[in-house]
């Protein structure tokens, strides 16, 4: 045991939580910010934009998977654009791993943010209005003071997702060790092999984790 | 001075007032959902009329036609809301100042000592109490200098003794105030203490409209009876030009005067019955107590009639007396000049 936790290479850790804490920056300011236009937007259009942008809570993550190869693959329009101009390279990267958490992670933040501003009282935003303050102003001084347990319950959610994601990372970034290589899919890969012992070492760290993030829910919502 | 003439489509009519007012202590009296808070709003700017224009104090704040629009941030009106909509999440203080540039925060001592909050300037709305709640709001909107004043229901959620009270300061504030005052509400009381003029809405549309007093003693509308507080209320049928069956009580009624033609009720207020003992004739109702009410100051009698709906009369302290000593009274009688004629 010592043996094996001395010459394990921790580099899935670090791997996992950079692209949790990438994917969560994202989905936290695309989220509030998205929740927040909807809510202007009239009903119909509304329930359109909230089904597609929450579609990914309910897809298989690997047909996710599928749709994110298909836009990003350098065969393809996108992907090609990507690579030619900005020499990106989603397929097989880093920054793949980053998309497919983000995708993923995104309806819980979005859920979260939209349900706490459909909850504030609207007198408070045209008590705002009637005393001078600029929409901007209403915007981070009012709604997102009195948001933001919510806003920081959705973001802890959308980064718990996204540090386990697996489905749609392995098809769109593959499992390639020191790159893309996350501790969801070398769990996989370990007891493939047959390597309990490892693999046991890395669910540990994965259930201290999630207990800390439960111990923060619980905290915030105190 | 408001001049109004709006239409916008609601849930379940279309809202629709056209109206031109002199006074600037103005009253919009409707029963829950007829409308009223949404006319507030539409002056405020918070809400936008599908067609029509506002003027208020000589100043166009919206015109459909002319397409202006000015943005609730530049109508210099304060808003008083129903629950103050004070934020939740800052102090007394802070909620005060939050509409002000840097060189005006120097006032907010000032309000804070004359609303009597300076104690409770750092305490965050949910540890105060609703009187205070209620000057906080106020302190938030006058500290602003606001060229109109709109009160949405403000003082509804408050207990008579304190709604009393804050309805004493607000008085005493407008006293000095030279801009529009408009009320919203579905107390009469309010609306009778602090309005020269009203509206009385139903549904969307103006049913009455002009002096407070002058429709609280004549409300000529079913609508504006009910919500001036006439407890009696029958339609009717005519039998000929001075005479009119009211139906829902089996009586008649006859007066002095020719009636106006297009009647639909009439009402009589629940303190305007008086008791006779022994024979009587005229407008009068046989006393057939059914039950009676006991409230602190007064007895609420109901009467039977003979067109099956009951009839309120209210019983005041001297009456009450009168009744102990001379029992229960034979008839009730109306005076013609009390009862309320309305279309």
């Amino acid at each position: 045991m010592n043996n094996v936790l001395a010459h394990l290479d921790w580099s899935p850790f670090f791997i996992t939580l950079k692209i949790g804490l990438f994917s969560t920056i994202i989905c936290f300011f695309l989220g509030v910010g998205l929740a927040y236009v909807s809510l202007y937007m009239n009903k119909r259009i509304m329930a359109v934009f909230d089904s597609i942008l929450t579609l990914p809570m309910v897809l298989p993550p690997t047909v996710v998977g599928f749709f994110l190869l298909l836009i990003f693959s350098r065969r393809r329009p996108v992907g090609m654009f990507l690579y030619g101009h900005f020499h990106i390279k989603i397929v097989q990267s880093f920054v793949g791993c980053v998309i497919a958490a983000f995708i993923i992670a995104f309806p819980l933040m979005y859920k979260n943010a939209k349900s706490a501003f459909l909850q504030l009282d609207k007198n408070l935003i045209y008590a705002g209005r009637t005393l001078g303050l600029s929409e901007f102003k209403i915007f981070f001084k009012i709604v997102c003071p009195i948001a933001s347990p919510s806003l920081f319950s959705g973001a802890i959610l959308s980064f718990a997702r996204a540090i386990g994601e697996y489905g749609a990372t392995s098809m769109l970034a593959g499992n390639i060790s020191g790159k893309t290589s996350t501790i969801s899919q070398q769990i996989a890969i370990l007891v493939q092999n047959q390597n309990y012992l490892e693999a046991g070492i890395w669910v540990a760290v994965v259930l201290f984790i999630a207990f800390l993030i439960m111990l923060l829910m619980e905290y915030i919502q105190r | 001075m408001l001049e109004l003439n709006v239409k916008k489509k609601l849930n379940n009519f279309t809202l629709e007032i056209n109206c031109s007012l002199d006074s600037n202590r103005i009253g919009i009296l409707g029963g829950s959902g007829a409308g009223k808070s949404m006319i507030l709003k539409m002056i405020a700017g918070i809400e936008k009329p599908d067609s029509g224009y506002i003027k208020l104090d000589g100043k166009l704040l919206f015109d459909s036609q002319k397409n202006i629009d000015i943005k609730p941030q530049d109508r210099h009106i304060g808003y008083c809301f129903q629950n103050y909509a004070l934020f939740p999440h800052l102090s007394v203080y802070e909620n005060i100042i939050i509409g002000l540039d840097n060189k005006s925060k120097s006032l907010a001592d000032e309000f804070l000592e004359k609303f009597g909050l300076t104690q409770i300037k750092d305490a965050k709305p949910n540890r105060i109490s609703g009187g205070q709640a209620a000057r906080v709001a106020m302190a938030r909107i006058l500290i602003r200098k606001p060229k109109v004043l709109l009160f949405d229901e403000a003082f509804s959620a408050l207990d008579i003794y304190l709604r009393d009270h804050i309805q004493e300061e607000i008085a005493s504030i407008l006293k000095d105030f030279e801009g529009s005052a408009i009320f919203v509400s579905h107390s009469r009381d309010e609306i009778y203490r602090l309005c020269e003029s009203m509206i009385v809405i139903e549904r969307g549309r103006i049913t009455n409209l002009g002096n407070t007093k002058e429709i609280f003693k004549n409300p000529e509308t079913k609508n504006a009876a009910i919500l001036t507080g006439c407890k009696n209320i029958s339609d009717i049928r005519y039998i000929d030009e001075n005479t009119l069956e009211a139906l829902d009580w089996g009586v008649s009624f006859k007066f002095s005067e020719t009636l106006p033609k297009g009647l639909s009720s009439v009402g009589i207020r629940a303190h305007d019955f008086h008791p006779v003992w022994g024979k009587s004739e005229g407008n009068i109702f046989d006393f057939r107590l059914k039950s009676k009410a006991k409230l602190p100051f007064e007895d609420n009698y109901y009467i039977k009639t003979g067109g099956g709906q009951d009839i309120t009369w209210l019983v005041q302290r001297e009456m009450k007396e009168l009744i102990e000593k001379k029992g229960l009274p034979d008839f009730l009688k109306v005076d013609e000049n009390d009862i309320l004629l309305l279309k």
